[in-house]
C-alpha cells in the first residue's frame, strides 16, 4: 500500500453478507416449525446451484473465484429466491430459477456491485410468469389439521414428481392468504367473512404471519447492528401502513387492515431483505425515501388492484429501474455549499 | 459553557497515541550535517541568498521569499555550506529539490536575535517579521502564517487548532502539555494582529492533559480565551471542521476561513509566532513524535533539515520494520526513503511494518453499501465520485463536487471492498489539473494563432490601401478621377467580430475547477508545476551530456 489511508476498519464485504443471512435464520426457523422442512431442501438446492452458477460464470468473466465464491453474495440471492418459491415446488423449479437468476440477472450485467435489478426479484418474476402453476401450489401450515406429507414424501415430490397414491397436489397445498383473499372478495364475500375462514390467524395468514414475524425479527438485528439504514424498512413499511390504512377506514369490508398486509406475502421479508440490498436502491437519504415509497404504493396497488397476488418483486424491480433517476435528482448538498441556490 | 456543533460523518480509528505520551519532549542530538530544503512551505520556494563554503550562524536566513505565497529559510544551527544542490527530499514523487547542505561546527552559535515589541509593529510590520522568520503553518500544510494575518471583514473567531485527530500523532499534545505558556503567549499575538473578537482553542477531548494545561496557562495570562474540549472524531482537525465545531459555520467552497471571520491557527504555529517576536527566533525546529513500529516512541525536538532516518535511529527502529510513513496513517504518505530531510510541515514519522498495517485485502466491486456517504465529512458521495474516476469521467466527477474532497480518507477507511478510494480521487484530480492546463494551453495558442491571421489580413489590406491610395493620388493628379471606391471594411469588421467571438469563448470556456481554488491548492499546484519543469530540466539537463541538444 504506497497512499494513504494505510488503515482500515475490520468490515469486509463477505462478513455483511453473512449477517444478513444469519438474520435470515429467525424467519426460516419459524418457517420450518409451521411449514415442515421441505423449505430447508429448496434453500440447499438453490444454494448449491448459485455457487455453481457463479464458479461457472466466474470462470467464463475470467474472473478470480475465490474472493467472489466467499463474499456470499450468491448464496444471499439463492436463500431468498428459495424463500419466495414454494416449498414444495419440483427440483427443476428452483435450479432453473436460481441459475437464471445468477446468469443474467447478476453477471450478464457484470456481476457483483453491477446489477441494476434485485436477482432474487427477477428470478422470482421469471418463474412466475413462466411457470405460474407451479409457483401457486404453496403448502398448508401444519396446524390446519387437512392431510400432510411426511418428509419422504415431500421430498419424493420435489425429486422426482410423485405424490402419495390417491393424494391430489391440490390435497396438500394451497393459495397464499393474501391470493386466496384476492379470489374470495371477487367472489362477493366481505373482508369479514373471509378472515374468518380457518387458514387465516391472528394478523394475516396462519403460519405465515409467523414467518413474517421472524423475518421481521431478523430485519430489526440488521437495524440495529447498522447493516442496512432506517429509511427503507420504516418508509415502506409506513407507506403500506398508511396507504392499506387509508383504503381500510374507507370501506372496511372489501379492504383489510394495515396489519394484515404488513404480515402477508413478501411485505416483511421485502421490507428488511429486499429493498434493503444496496447494489439495487438509491444512495442518497432521499433518494432511499422516495424509493421506498413508491415500492410501497406499487405493491398495494398491484396486490389490491393488480393481476398478481403479491406485489412485492414487481414493485421492487419497478422502482430499481428508477434509481438512477431517483439518485439524480436527490443528490444532497455538500459541505460548504449549502448556502448557494440550487 | 459553549454549545459546540457537529459536522457530519467522520470516523473513530484507534488512536495509538499513548505510545508516545509516555515521555517528555527530548531535544535531539546535533547532527553531523543538516539538509535544508528551501521549499517547505506553500508556494514557491525560497531562493537562496547564501553561497557554498560560506560559514553561517544559528538563525541566519539562508533563503529568502520569493513571489507573495513563500517564506524564508533559516541555518538551525553555526556552521559551513558545502552544497546548495538536489536532494531527496519528503515527497512521494521521490523527486528530489533544491536543499541547502549545512555541516555544523557544533557550536551552534546564535545569529543576534533582537526581541521587538508586537506592539510598536503595525500589522503589516509584523506580518513582514512572520515572512523574514519563516513561520508557516506547522499543522502540516505549511502555509506562510504572514498571509493568514490578511483579512478582508472582520474577524469574529481566533481559532486555535489543537484538536490533533490523526492517530499516532502526539506532537501538538506534547507541545501544549509542556509549554502552555508560549503558546497562550503567541495566540495574544496572534488575536493582537487580527484584532479578533474572542478566542477559541480547540482540543479534542481524548487530551485531558493538554487541555488541563492550556485552560491553566491562559487562567495564569489572565486571558478570555475559551479552551474547549471537541469532541474525539476524525476528522476533527480539519481546520474547516474545527471552525464548523466551534461556530456552526461552513466555510463556503473555495472561500477562506476569514471570508466567514474566523482564522485558524495550529497550536505550534503560536508557539512559533511568539519566537520570532518576543525571542527573536526564525523557524529552525519543531516537535515531531517518532512512533509506530519503534522501541522508544516518543516525541523530540530536531533541527530543520535533520535527516528522518537520524531520527528514528535514536527511538531504534524495529527489525521488521519495512518502510516509513511521514505524517499519520490516515493522511500521511510513504517516504521513498528515510534518508530524507525533516521539514516544517514533519509532524510525524511513523515505522511501519506489515504486522502494524497489514496490507488490504484486494478491492472488490463496489456494492453501493454507502458506508462511505455515512463518513464522509464533505458530505460527498464518495461510490459516485469512485465509479466517475474509474470511467475517466472527469467532468462528471468535477459536478460532483471532487474538488471539495478533502482526502481524509475516511471512505477508504470504512469500505467493506477495500477499495482504495482516496487514491482514485488524487488520480481524477490531477487528471483534472492536467488537462485544464492543457486547455488552457491551447487556447492561448488559438488565440495567438487567431491574431496572427487577423495581422497578416490587416497587413494586406494596409499595403492594398496604400496602393489605392495611391494610385488614386496619381490619378486625381492626372485628371478629376470619380473618389476611389473606400476600403472594404465590411471584411474588416468581419474579423474584428471573429477575434471578439473567440476571446469571449476563450473567457467562457475557463476550466471549471481551477476557479475556486484556495491558496494553498494554487500553492500546491504551483508546487507541482515546478517540479515538473525541474524534472524537465534534469531531463534535458541529464541528456544534453550524450545526446545533441533537443528542440521541443
Amino acid at each position: 500500500m504506497l497512499s494513504s489511508p494505510f488503515v482500515t476498519a475490520p468490515t469486509r464485504v463477505d462478513q455483511i453478507m453473512l449477517r444478513v443471512l444469519l438474520a435470515l435464520i429467525p424467519g426460516i426457523t419459524l418457517y420450518v416449525w409451521y411449514f415442515g422442512p421441505a423449505i430447508l431442501v429448496s434453500i440447499t438446492l438453490a444454494s448449491l446451484t448459485a455457487l455453481a452458477t457463479e464458479a461457472v460464470m466466474l470462470k467464463l468473466r475470467d474472473r478470480p473465484l475465490k474472493p467472489f465464491l466467499s463474499d456470499h453474495s450468491a448464496l444471499l440471492t439463492a436463500w431468498l429466491l428459495a424463500l419466495s418459491i414454494p416449498p414444495l415446488a419440483p427440483w427443476w423449479l428452483v435450479v432453473v430459477g436460481t441459475a437464471f437468476t445468477l446468469v443474467v440477472a447478476k453477471h450478464l450485467y457484470g456481476g457483483l456491485g453491477n446489477n441494476p435489478f434485485n436477482p432474487a426479484m427477477i428470478g422470482y418474476a421469471v418463474l412466475i410468469i413462466s411457470f405460474p402453476a407451479h409457483m401457486t401450489h404453496w403448502l398448508s401450515p401444519h396446524a390446519l389439521g387437512g392431510m400432510e406429507l411426511s418428509f419422504a414424501q415431500q421430498l419424493d415430490y420435489i425429486l422426482h414428481g410423485i405424490l402419495p397414491a390417491g393424494v391430489g397436489l391440490d390435497a396438500v397445498t394451497m393459495a397464499t392468504p393474501l391470493d386466496t383473499l384476492k379470489t374470495q372478495l371477487h367472489l362477493g364475500l366481505s373482508v369479514n367473512e373471509i378472515r374468518d375462514m380457518p387458514i387465516y390467524g391472528r394478523l394475516a395468514g396462519h403460519g405465515s404471519e409467523m414467518v413474517a414475524l421472524g423475518f421481521a425479527l431478523g430485519g430489526l438485528y440488521l437495524l440495529f447492528t447498522r447493516i442496512i439504514s432506517w429509511h427503507l424498512p420504516v418508509v415502506y413499511l409506513g407507506t403500506l401502513f398508511a396507504l392499506a390504512g387509508l383504503f381500510h377506514l374507507y370501506d372496511p369490508a372489501h379492504y383489510v387492515t394495515p396489519v394484515f398486509h404488513w404480515f402477508s406475502g413478501a411485505a416483511m421479508i421485502g421490507a428488511f431483505f429486499i429493498l434493503t440490498d444496496p447494489v439495487t436502491s438509491p444512495t442518497t437519504a432521499k433518494g432511499k425515501i422516495l424509493f421506498a415509497a413508491g415500492a410501497a404504493v406499487l405493491t398495494y396497488l398491484i396486490r389490491v388492484f393488480g393481476g398478481f397476488p403479491d406485489g412485492m418483486a414487481f414493485a421492487t424491480i419497478l422502482m430499481n429501474i428508477c434509481v438512477p433517476l431517483i439518485d439524480l435528482y436527490t443528490q444532497p448538498k455538500v459541505f460548504g455549499k449549502k448556502e448557494e441556490g440550487k | 459553557m459553549r454549545t459546540l456543533h457537529r459536522f457530519h460523518g467522520g470516523i473513530h480509528p484507534a488512536s495509538h497515541k499513548a505510545l508516545s505520551t509516555h515521555q517528555s519532549i527530548v531535544r535531539a542530538p546535533l547532527p553531523n550535517s543538516l539538509v535544508i530544503p528551501l521549499r517547505q512551505h506553500a508556494g514557491e520556494a525560497a531562493k537562496p541568498c547564501v553561497s557554498t563554503g560560506d560559514h553561517v550562524l544559528k538563525g541566519q536566513r539562508i533563503g529568502t521569499p520569493n513571489g507573495m505565497l513563500s517564506s524564508s529559510v533559516h541555518a538551525p544551527t553555526s556552521g559551513t555550506i558545502t552544497a546548495i544542490a538536489l536532494h531527496q527530499i519528503a515527497h512521494p514523487s521521490a523527486l528530489p529539490d533544491l536543499c541547502v547542505t549545512l555541516i555544523p561546527d557544533g557550536k551552534d552559535t546564535w545569529i543576534e536575535r533582537e526581541a521587538v515589541d508586537f506592539r510598536a509593529l503595525s500589522v503589516s510590520e509584523l506580518q513582514q517579521r512572520l515572512r523574514d522568520f519563516g513561520i508557516v503553518g506547522l499543522g502540516g500544510a505549511a502555509f506562510p502564517s504572514d498571509l493568514k494575518l490578511r483579512h478582508r471583514i472582520k474577524v469574529d473567531t481566533l481559532i486555535l487548532n489543537g484538536a490533533e485527530c490523526e492517530p499516532y500523532i502526539t506532537c501538538d499534545d506534547m507541545l501544549m502539555r509542556e509549554r502552555a505558556n508560549e503558546i497562550v503567549r503567541g495566540i495574544f499575538i496572534l488575536r493582537h494582529a487580527l484584532e479578533a473578537d474572542e478566542v477559541v482553542i480547540g482540543i479534542e477531548d481524548n487530551k485531558p492533559e493538554a487541555i488541563a494545561a492550556m485552560r491553566q496557562a491562559v487562567c495564569a495570562a489572565q486571558l478570555d480565551y475559551a479552551v474547549v474540549a471537541v469532541p474525539t472524531i476524525y476528522p476533527g482537525g480539519s481546520a474547516k471542521h474545527l471552525i464548523k465545531v466551534i461556530t456552526g459555520l461552513e466555510v463556503p467552497s473555495g472561500k477562506l476561513p476569514t471570508d466567514i471571520g474566523v482564522q485558524c491557527f495550529n497550536v505550534a504555529t503560536a508557539l512559533s509566532v511568539k519566537r520570532a517576536l518576543d525571542d527573536g527566533e526564525p523557524l529552525i525546529s519543531r516537535i515531531i513524535t517518532v512512533t509506530g513500529n519503534v522501541e522508544q516512541p516518543r516525541n523530540y525536538e530536531a533541527l530543520i533539515g535533520t535527516t528522518l532516518s537520524d531520527l528514528v535511529a535514536l527511538s531504534t527502529a524495529k527489525s521488521d520494520t519495512n518502510r516509513y510513513i511521514m505524517g499519520g496513517p490516515m493522511m500521511g504518505m510513504v517516504l521513498p526513503s528515510a534518508n530524507v530531510p525533516m521539514v516544517k510541515a514533519s509532524n510525524c514519522v511513523i515505522a511501519a511494518s506489515d504486522a502494524l498495517f497489514p496490507p488490504a485485502p484486494p478491492a472488490l466491486p463496489c456494492i453501493r453499501c454507502t458506508r462511505c456517504v455515512q463518513v464522509c465529512p464533505a458530505e460527498l458521495q464518495p461510490q459516485d465520485l469512485y465509479w466517475f474516476a474509474k470511467s475517466n469521467n472527469f467532468g462528471k466527477a468535477q459536478e460532483w463536487s471532487l474538488a471539495d474532497c478533502i482526502e481524509c480518507g475516511a471512505c477508504a477507511y470504512v469500505c467493506p471492498s477495500h477499495i482504495p478510494l482516496v487514491q482514485y480521487y488524487r488520480y481524477a484530480k490531477s487528471e483534472i489539473r492536467e488537462r485544464s492546463a492543457e486547455k488552457l494551453a491551447a487556447d492561448r495558442a488559438r488565440e495567438r494563432h487567431e491574431y496572427r491571421q487577423f495581422r497578416i489580413e490587416r497587413e494586406k489590406q494596409e499595403k492594398a490601401e496604400k496602393l489605392a491610395q495611391r494610385e488614386a493620388a496619381s490619378r486625381s493628379a492626372a485628371t478629376a478621377a470619380p473618389s476611389t471606391p473606400s476600403v472594404d471594411d465590411t471584411q474588416q469588421m468581419r474579423i474584428n467580430e471573429a477575434i471578439e467571438r473567440a476571446k469571449a469563448q476563450a473567457l467562457a470556456a475557463h476550466p471549471k475547477n481551477t476557479d475556486s481554488l484556495t491558496p494553498e491548492q494554487q500553492a500546491e499546484i504551483a508546487a507541482i508545476e515546478a517540479r515538473r519543469a525541474k524534472i524537465l530540466e534534469l531531463a534535458t539537463d541529464a541528456g544534453a551530456d550524450d545526446e545533441p541538444h533537443k528542440i521541443s
